[in-house]
């Protein structure tokens, strides 16, 4: 096994037990992205000084004694999460030339706890789609396939876990940013409960809805990670003040006495019938494992995508007002104050950012504003409750994370078919409960085998028992073992220490 | 004829509160800073900050409504109000739309005459004050025309209540009297320095006008720039006689925003930057809604201080003051709280009014040091109160012992004691003292009984000198006269 291939909880340990150094495992992963990263981009820049640094710190810590939990652990940064002085750009060109002054809240945490900033990771601009195509900055190429996307909107994240250029991939979640890509890569992807990580520094898109959380190739790195990153935040207001129970502790092997609701209005029928047949079996694997299939019902589901589509735009309408040319990024000089507004957004925001702003400030618009905004927030209410509801009959809720396995770059070219992507991810955003995809199996298409991801959600807080579910699975099924072409390509080759 | 129409005013002010820090952020809440020192991520906007609610900012806007005798409901929340402005970083100012933190209550106000009345409130709620833009070479300091403009953010973000009247208010005099009683109320309860001067207190004026006994509302205009309660009460006045001139020619009042030109007297119509807002308000989503416990509620309640309406009943009617004399003490809290300490101890209001406002006051000018911040302690005060009562010292050694109080502290009593500066009150004495005057002063005793009566001053004078001013001056003069006739 080389050393990129690595999961964070086995980098952790050996370089808590100096059998590795951070310097050791940090330049295995430049040397990787170094070899992969032409052909991947997953990230938008590479933090060589960065990373050294940080591993130089993290060794200088564990030969003083300390114990860190993610030591030496390599890391890419959705380029949607403020480092102090790296650019942070998410990926559009109104802030293409912006340094942030200072860290995200999240993103200190696993720094803290000995993570190796690798690099910021190319997403969809402003992290809104659903393949990482919307990115102003770059192209990000799936590494299991380079014809087809990585996901979005955290596709560098992903890609860069998947290419073994990190172990860890921070993610946000808006309506299905992490779990998508997650699916499409091979991965775990995971969003916590709404309010468990601070987005303190995360470059918000919609407010309600963001969640930062871990791309990862186990899921016991996805509980590591978590552990380390949530928690509450004084800065964030939203952030939840209750005490979080570690997910990584005792990750059980067998789902004996779970009842998993199977949603029937998530019919498996309207999947292509390869498509079909995976998640036929990842339900009857979940069945052998001990748990009890229930039949649940999430009668608004249908609703979740129109609902979604008014929410996140109204919000990031005015979330992104500040990007105007006065204080910092882009500024297209004119005559005057307004003009200088209009040009610089008009030239600073791609087709899709401008898109959903229009959206939202018409949705926000008097005359309009009861007609969508209020009903959409009426339709969020209701989705949250079908899941109160469904949760008094089930612990977990199985589905499939994506409705289609990675499509080639270009192939949706609709806004509409895109945002249909997140059909299966958007209902547990609006409820804020906590979800993940874990990897489950391969469909053969155009000579490729293209990954696909089971989608697990709990009742809000129950990260432990939804971890610890995808755990079993995991270790009992075994697809998330297989190694993306791009990184086994590689030649770099630096072995395990013996 | 003027006298058929009925003005009609409404009041919005907005109050900077004097908290230690920002509305949502933790930088400091200060006036007067170097340009663009009291900032941070979160009130410069950058990307991925966020805001926190300052928990002594809502407070303070529930004591504000609490004084006023308002509901405060038990949800509120914080609301996006969207427009883009240069000095307002986020191009989204942080207000509150439909649920804000207090509503109703009245201002209880008076008129100079004493007059006690009321206006309604319609609502106060909570929002962040904008920065302040600099517009350079344009000459007259408007955008329009100018090279460059600077941004200030220091203020971008300070606790701003917005506290708004009915339309209840019927006259230039009642507005001012109105927002009168609102700033000593604020600074009673120390949430804002309300200085307009400093933009602490900001206000505006819906102003129409309607025939007497009519009950519809007519057109209204909304005045801006007043700076000063002159300029409210002059811009109300001018703006109720341009409505009324109006309608008495046959025209109408145009609804709009008119700007109180303070040099020329008189409003002009605004430069409309759009026509009709749309702010699309919503929920802020960064901020969850406020619970407002009921027990907070009340344990605020209990804490309010007595309020300025109050003291003024108690003023004019348990201790007989004039409206002028009450007024003038209740507009500086800590001089009505020290006057209270004067009465309490000298059982004596009339005359602590006259020291506090007469001579402590002149002192206080004299000397810039508040009244309640010198060494002249209230209860001495009191005590010299008691000894001019009894007339144990006259006013002229009175006045020194103040000074002397002011300077040191002391006590008055003690002071006369130990330097003997009682007055003199025994007639031997004082007899004495006038045939030595007289013995020393033939000629102008020789101008008296000539007829030049006016020279009685200075033998008085003369004998009062030699007493050390201790002589009680009504006694030195009768026996003057007697003893000269
Ligand atoms: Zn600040």
């Amino acid at each position: 096994m080389k050393l990129v291939d690595r999961s964070a909880f086995d980098v952790a340990r050996d370089v808590n037990a100096r059998r590795l150094s951070a310097r050791e495992v940090t330049d295995a992963a430049l040397a990787q992205a170094d070899a992969v990263d032409g052909q991947v981009g997953a990230y938008l820049r590479v933090e060589y000084d960065l990373a050294r640094a940080a591993a130089a710190r993290v060794d200088a810590r564990i030969a003083s004694g300390e114990r860190l939990a993610l030591a030496g652990v390599p890391l890419a940064v959705k380029d949607n999460m403020c480092v102090i002085g790296t650019r942070t750009t998410c990926a559009s060109r109104i802030l293409e030339h912006w340094t942030a002054p200072y860290t995200a809240t999240a993103v200190q945490r696993m720094l803290d706890a000995g993570c190796i900033p690798i690099g910021k990771a190319n997403l969809d601009e402003f992290a809104m789609g659903s393949s990482c195509e919307n990115s102003a900055l770059g192209v990000t190429r799936n590494p299991y396939d380079l014809s087809r996307v990585p996901g979005g909107s955290s596709g560098g994240s992903a890609a860069a876990v998947a290419a073994r250029e990190a172990a860890i991939g921070m993610g946000s979640d808006t309506g299905g940013s992490i779990r998508e890509p997650g699916a499409f890569c091979n991965l775990v992807g995971f969003k916590p409960t709404y309010g468990r990580v601070s987005r303190y520094g995360l470059i918000a898109f919609a407010s309600s809805l963001d969640q930062i959380g871990p791309l990862t190739r186990t899921v016991r790195d996805a509980a590591m990670a978590y552990d380390v990153m949530s928690g509450h935040d004084p800065m964030d207001s939203t952030s939840l003040p209750r005490a979080v129970e570690p997910a990584s502790r005792a990750l059980p092997t067998d789902l004996r006495g779970l009842r998993v609701g199977i949603v029937r209005e998530f019919d498996l029928q309207a999947l292509a019938p390869a498509m079909r047949t995976i998640y036929e079996r990842a339900y009857a694997e979940l069945e052998s494992l001990g748990a009890a299939l229930v039949d649940v019902s999430l009668p608004t589901v249908d609703y979740g995508v129109a609902t979604y589509y008014l929410i996140a735009p109204a919000e990031c309408s005015a979330n992104l007002a500040r990007f105007d040319g006065v204080r910092y990024g882009l500024r297209v000089d004119a005559a005057d104050v307004g003009t200088m507004y209009e040009q610089t957004r008009a030239q600073g925001f791609g087709p899709e950012v401008k898109r959903r702003v229009l959206i939202g400030t018409y949705a926000l618009s008097s005359g309009y504003y009861d007609a969508y905004y209020v009903r959409a927030q009426k339709a969020r209410t209701l989705a949250a409750k079908d899941f109160a509801v469904a949760f008094g009959a089930c612990d977990i809720i199985a589905s499939p994370a994506t409705s289609c396995p990675p499509f080639t770059l270009g192939a949706k070219s609709d806004p509409y078919s895109m945002y249909l992507m997140d059909y299966y991810t958007i209902p547990m955003s609006l409820a804020g409960v906590p979800a993940l995809s874990v990897p489950c199996g391969w469909v053969r298409e155009a000579q490729a085998d293209l990954p696909l991801g089971l989608q697990l959600a709990a009742p809000h807080f129950a990260e432990p028992l939804l971890l610890g579910a995808a755990h079993a699975y995991e270790q009992a099924t075994g697809y998330s073992a297989r190694v993306s072409p791009a990184a086994a390509g590689s030649a770099t080759g630096i072995e395990e220490p013996a | 004829m003027k006298a058929t129409y009925e003005a009609v005013v409404g009041i919005e002010c907005h109050v900077e509160l004097k908290t230690r820090t920002k509305m949502f952020c933790g930088c400091a809440n200060a006036f007067g800073s170097e340009p663009n020192t009291n900032v941070c991520p979160v009130c410069l906007a950058l990307p991925g900050a966020l805001p926190v609610p300052n928990g002594v900012a809502i407070e303070q806007t529930v004591r504000a409504g609490l004084a006023f005798g308002a509901r405060i409901p038990a949800y509120s929340k914080f609301d996006r109000k969207n427009y883009f402005y240069p000095d307002m970083p986020k191009n989204y100012q942080i207000s509150q739309y439909d649920m804000p933190l207090v509503q109703g209550g009245e201002v209880r106000y008076w008129l100079e005459d004493g007059t006690m009345k009321r206006c309604p409130l319609v609502r106060i709620h909570l929002e962040e004050d904008t920065g302040k833009s600099t517009h350079a070479g344009s000459g007259d300091g408007r955008i329009a025309g100018s090279l460059y403009s600077l941004v200030d953010f220091n203020r971008a973000g300070v606790p701003l209540m917005e506290c708004v009247s009915e339309p209840a208010l019927h006259s230039a005099a009642d507005a001012v009297a109105y927002l009168a009683s609102l700033r000593r109320t604020l600074m009673e309860l120390g949430v804002s320095d309300v200085k307009m001067e400093e933009g602490s207190l900001r206000c505006d004026a819906n102003v129409s006008v309607r025939l007497a006994g009519e009950a519809a509302l007519g057109t209204k205009t909304e005045i801006k720039n007043m700076n000063s309660f002159r300029s409210v009460q002059r811009a109300i006045e001018s703006e109720v006689d341009r409505q009324i001139s109006l309608l008495e020619r046959g025209e109408r009042v145009v609804q709009e925003t008119r700007g109180w030109d303070e040099a020329n007297g008189v409003t002009h119509p605004m430069r409309s930057k759009e026509q009709a807002h749309d702010y699309r308000y919503f929920p802020d989503p960064d901020l969850v809604p406020l619970e407002i416990a009921g027990d907070d509620v009340e344990r605020l309640r209990v804490g309010l201080p007595e309020l300025p309406w109050e003291r003024f009943e108690r003023y004019t009617r348990a201790f007989g003051l004039g409206s002028k004399q009450a007024t003038q003490l209740i507009d500086t809290p800590s001089l009505a709280r020290y006057f209270d300490r004067v009465v309490n101890a000298s059982s004596n209001p009339q005359q602590s009014a006259n020291f506090v406002l007469g001579e402590l006051s002149r002192l206080a000018n004299d000397s810039g040091v508040a009244v309640a911040d010198s060494k002249a302690e209230p209860e001495g005060v009191a005590e010299l109160i008691v000894l001019v009562e009894a007339r144990t010292v006259n006013s002229k050694i009175a006045k020194e012992l103040l000074e002397r109080m002011w300077r040191n502290g002391g006590s008055p009593k003690a002071i006369v004691e130990d330097e003997g500066l009682a007055q003199t009150n025994d007639a031997d004495e004082i007899e004495n003292l006038v045939e030595g005057v007289i013995a020393a002063h033939a000629s102008v005793v020789a101008d008296y009984r000539a007829g030049k009566s006016n020279v009685i001053g200075f033998l008085i004078g003369q004998a009062m000198k030699a007493s050390r001013s201790k002589a009680d001056p009504q006694l030195v003069s009768e026996l003057m006269k007697k003893r000269l006739r």
